[in-house]
């Protein structure tokens, strides 16, 4: 039981740590240049704090995941770690959240506010960031169900479980 | 084991002082972004001598991630009512409760706290603006507007962190040792 909970957790942390990762190096490689009307139009990540904030959250996500994976043999550190993982489910929640909300303004613009969509100019750029976001999503929803994996798997020594 | 009660009992206290704590910051903070309005005339064009004037309003409801940020204090709030109602009426669960409060405790601070970051970073923008992008700030027009939705947020912050205290209580509460009843001496079989 103690093996297939561990084998379990190993993989999702694999998973999580891969969408991270993915995330990360897509958005931080993105970047196009646009020429309209004799203007140069660059879209980079490091124009919009959201999207940098995104890239940092990522990456703290990812190198955590690293190190977690390296002390899961310690059961000492088991309770520090699950904190930390809900600490960390938190901050990718965030971080998608974020993106995700400036990057809606990006595609469809906001009317009320003035604010013209970017991505019939610099199309190319759109469709990375749509790549990294849904990484990014898939990296919060897997620690979501690690902690819900953890948290249950924490009741069988204790009493039995009600199937 | 009268000790016991009263450390259990002080512990279920504090747990509901924080509760309360987390419904007041979250429902405030739902209530003050779901009212959030205001309009303002300006004056577009003068036609000869009299001023055209438009009048434009600024609602929560126009950007999505102000809507996803009333949602998510709405059901967080929801939550924290439940809890707070299921702890004073002491409904049983069979067991099952302290690992189910755990898990709903951490999806709620999860959905929380993506609700007040889009939020956040949608105030930001339209308190900056992006020049790159050619998206003009709003605040300097609106400043009613950004205020009100600044202390929504600010109050869902305090939501999260309080939340976040009350998942860190439930969840070293469901590890706890459960003390394990003692077999009689004539139960225990030599093998």
């Amino acid at each position: 039981m103690a093996k297939i909970r561990k084998a379990v957790t190993v993989i999702l942390r694999l998973i999580a740590l891969a969408a991270t990762v993915v995330a990360v190096v897509i958005m931080v490689t993105s970047k196009e240049t646009a020429h309209v009307l004799n203007l140069t139009f660059t879209a980079k990540f490091t124009h919009t704090p959201a999207f940098k904030y995104y890239v940092v959250a990522e990456a703290i996500a990812g190198v955590y995941t690293i190190v977690a994976l390296l002390l899961s043999s310690k059961s000492l550190l088991s309770r520090l770690i699950l904190i930390l993982d809900v600490v960390m489910a938190m901050v990718l929640t965030s971080s998608i959240s974020a993106a995700l909300a400036i990057a809606q303004v990006g595609k469809h613009g906001n009317s009320h506010a003035g604010w013209l969509p970017i991505c019939g100019q610099v199309p190319h750029y759109c469709d990375k960031l749509i790549i990294s976001l849904v990484a990014g999503f898939v990296a919060a929803l897997v620690y979501l169900l690690l902690l819900v994996y953890t948290l249950r798997a924490a009741l069988s020594p204790v009493f039995a479980i009600k199937s | 084991m009268g000790e016991e009660e009263v450390v259990q009992k002080r512990q279920k206290a504090v747990v509901l002082v924080l509760r309360a704590a987390a419904l007041l910051a979250t429902a405030a903070a739902t209530i003050v972004m779901a009212l959030n309005k205001e309009t303002r005339t300006f004056v577009v064009a003068t036609v000869g001598t009299t001023p055209v004037t438009a009048s434009i309003t600024a609602k929560f409801q126009q950007t999505p991630a102000n809507v996803f940020f009333v949602i998510a204090n709405a059901m967080a709030s929801n939550h924290n009512l439940m809890m707070i109602g299921s702890d004073l009426f002491g409904i049983d669960y069979r067991g099952f409760k302290l690992p189910l409060v755990a898990i709903l405790d951490m999806l709620n601070a999860a959905l929380l706290s993506a609700g007040v970051h889009g939020a956040a970073f949608m105030a930001q923008l339209a308190k900056n603006g992006n020049s790159h992008a050619r998206w003009n700030e709003i605040c300097d027009k609106f400043q009613g507007y950004c205020n009100r939705g600044g202390i929504a947020i600010l109050a869902s912050y305090v939501g999260l962190l309080v939340t976040l205290g009350i998942t860190v209580v439930s969840i070293v509460k469901l590890l706890k040792p459960k003390p394990q009843p003692q077999p009689l001496a004539s139960e225990i079989e030599v093998p």
